[in-house]
């Protein structure tokens, strides 16, 4: 009995590890082809579109309401110290810090990696990854790399741009609803972020780009050819894609602070 | 080809409104000034007790701001802690017995070195070391010193 669960454990266990070194391989023939794909930056272009320019509307969006949401919840923490002029402090450095990268990152696995893999994976079902083998090109160079590199790219534009709408989001609760003197605001923002809060921001945003964009493409192109496959490289990908972005968001802040 | 030209724009724009978002970010929301420090002078100050006071706090003369602290270490020769400043050239006529001190902006702001303008006819140079300084006000010391003074004065009315 206890054998058995023991069994099971390492055999879990396991295939844990086995995972992750299939990714790790597989990023690191990712990273060498790095050199040759932006060569041909056309197709990288076309995928920082579609993973970019095509998630800007969710991600102002979601930025303009994570904003407000935190001008309010913070105006009525901070008022209950009696310092609401703290406001536009406590918004700019949480949205650099934390919430601009991990939201925008849960987003972009939402928006683009599903994206991602359910075009991988539908590539891998119909055969037209075979096809391209069988045509002697790389589907892993002509394919997955301008995807995995317009992901990577795009992240960190996003999570700055995310940032910048929640903060005038929380501008617009907490000044016009709220009273917040404008001129306190903004002084004790610029007084209080320094450029290194700024900079782990986009060190997380790069750093979530990478994953993101690894384990959509890496699902989608490892997806079991089927149509039950396709759907399932697509859960796959948003629950890996959430849960280790979060992982990484705690090993981050840890290091950098 | 129509439909790359639009791909090729809307990224172009995606791009073009990222880099500026990052741009706002690090030039509007932080507290660094770009172009301020190529030109401008030193000038180093010690002090018994430096507060709270941080590298990039500004220092200024009357609210203006004339430039920031640059560094802050200790210096064992003098066991006081020396902090050094980095002037804006265009403030060059600051008479160097000028005092310097510690100040707090608001109740809860940060920390910044306020200098009050001396006497002298000579101006402050670069490597100057400022003669007059008021170290930051800790608010418990205050606040100790102010329980004392009051348990004293109790002592000598009932004696």
């Amino acid at each position: 009995m206890l054998s058995s669960l023991t069994r099971e454990i390492l055999q879990s266990l396991r295939f844990a590890l086995e995972a992750l070194g299939a990714y790790a391989l597989f990023l690191v023939r990712l990273l060498k082809e790095v050199p040759r794909s932006l060569l041909r930056f056309g197709l990288v272009v076309e995928q920082v579109h579609n993973a970019g320019a095509l998630s800007l509307v969710i991600i102002m969006l979601s930025g303009l309401f994570v904003g407000m949401v935190l001008g309010l919840q913070g105006f009525d923490l901070l008022e209950r110290f009696g310092s609401e002029e703290s406001l536009g402090s406590a918004a700019a450095l949480g949205l650099l810090k934390e919430l601009g990268p991990v939201v925008t990152a849960l987003l972009f696995a939402g928006r683009a990696g599903t994206a991602l893999a359910s075009e991988l994976g539908l590539m891998r079902a119909t055969d037209q990854l075979a096809a391209m083998e069988m045509m002697a090109v790389d589907p892993v160079r002509r394919v997955v790399m301008p995807r995995f590199l317009g992901g990577v790219l795009s992240m960190p534009l996003l999570a700055a741009i995310f940032s910048l709408i929640g903060i005038y989001g929380a501008q617009l609760v907490g000044v016009q609803l709220m009273g917040v003197d404008t001129g306190q605001f903004w002084s004790q923002m610029r007084s209080t972020v320094e450029l290194g809060d700024v900079m782990e921001g986009v060190i997380k945003s790069c750093v979530f780009g990478v994953a993101c964009s690894l384990i959509a493409v890496y699902e989608g192109y490892h997806s079991v050819a089927t149509a039950e496959g396709v759907g399932r490289a697509t859960t796959r990908t948003v629950v890996i894609s959430s849960v280790v972005v979060l992982l990484l968001d705690y090993l981050l802040t840890a290091a950098m602070l | 080809m129509r439909q790359t030209r639009a791909i090729e724009l809307g990224t172009g724009l995606f791009v073009l409104l990222g880099f500026s978002a990052l741009f706002f970010l690090v030039t509007q929301i932080t507290n660094r000034e770009f172009g301020f420090s190529d030109g401008g002078y030193q000038v180093v100050a010690s002090f018994e007790q430096v507060g709270g006071l941080k590298p990039g706090a500004p220092v200024s003369m009357s609210g203006v701001t004339i430039g920031h602290v640059q560094r802050i270490e200790y210096d064992f020769t003098e066991y006081k802690a020396r902090v050094t400043m980095r002037i804006d050239s265009r403030f060059n006529q600051i008479p160097d017995d000028s005092d310097a001190g510690i100040y707090t902006a608001g109740l809860l702001g940060g920390q910044y070195i306020g200098i009050a303008p001396g006497g002298s006819e000579t101006f402050l140079t670069d490597g100057h070391q400022m003669q007059f300084t008021q170290s930051a006000i800790v608010l418990e010391n205050l606040i100790s010193k102010f329980l004392f003074s009051k348990a004293a004065e109790k002592q000598d009315d009932q004696p």
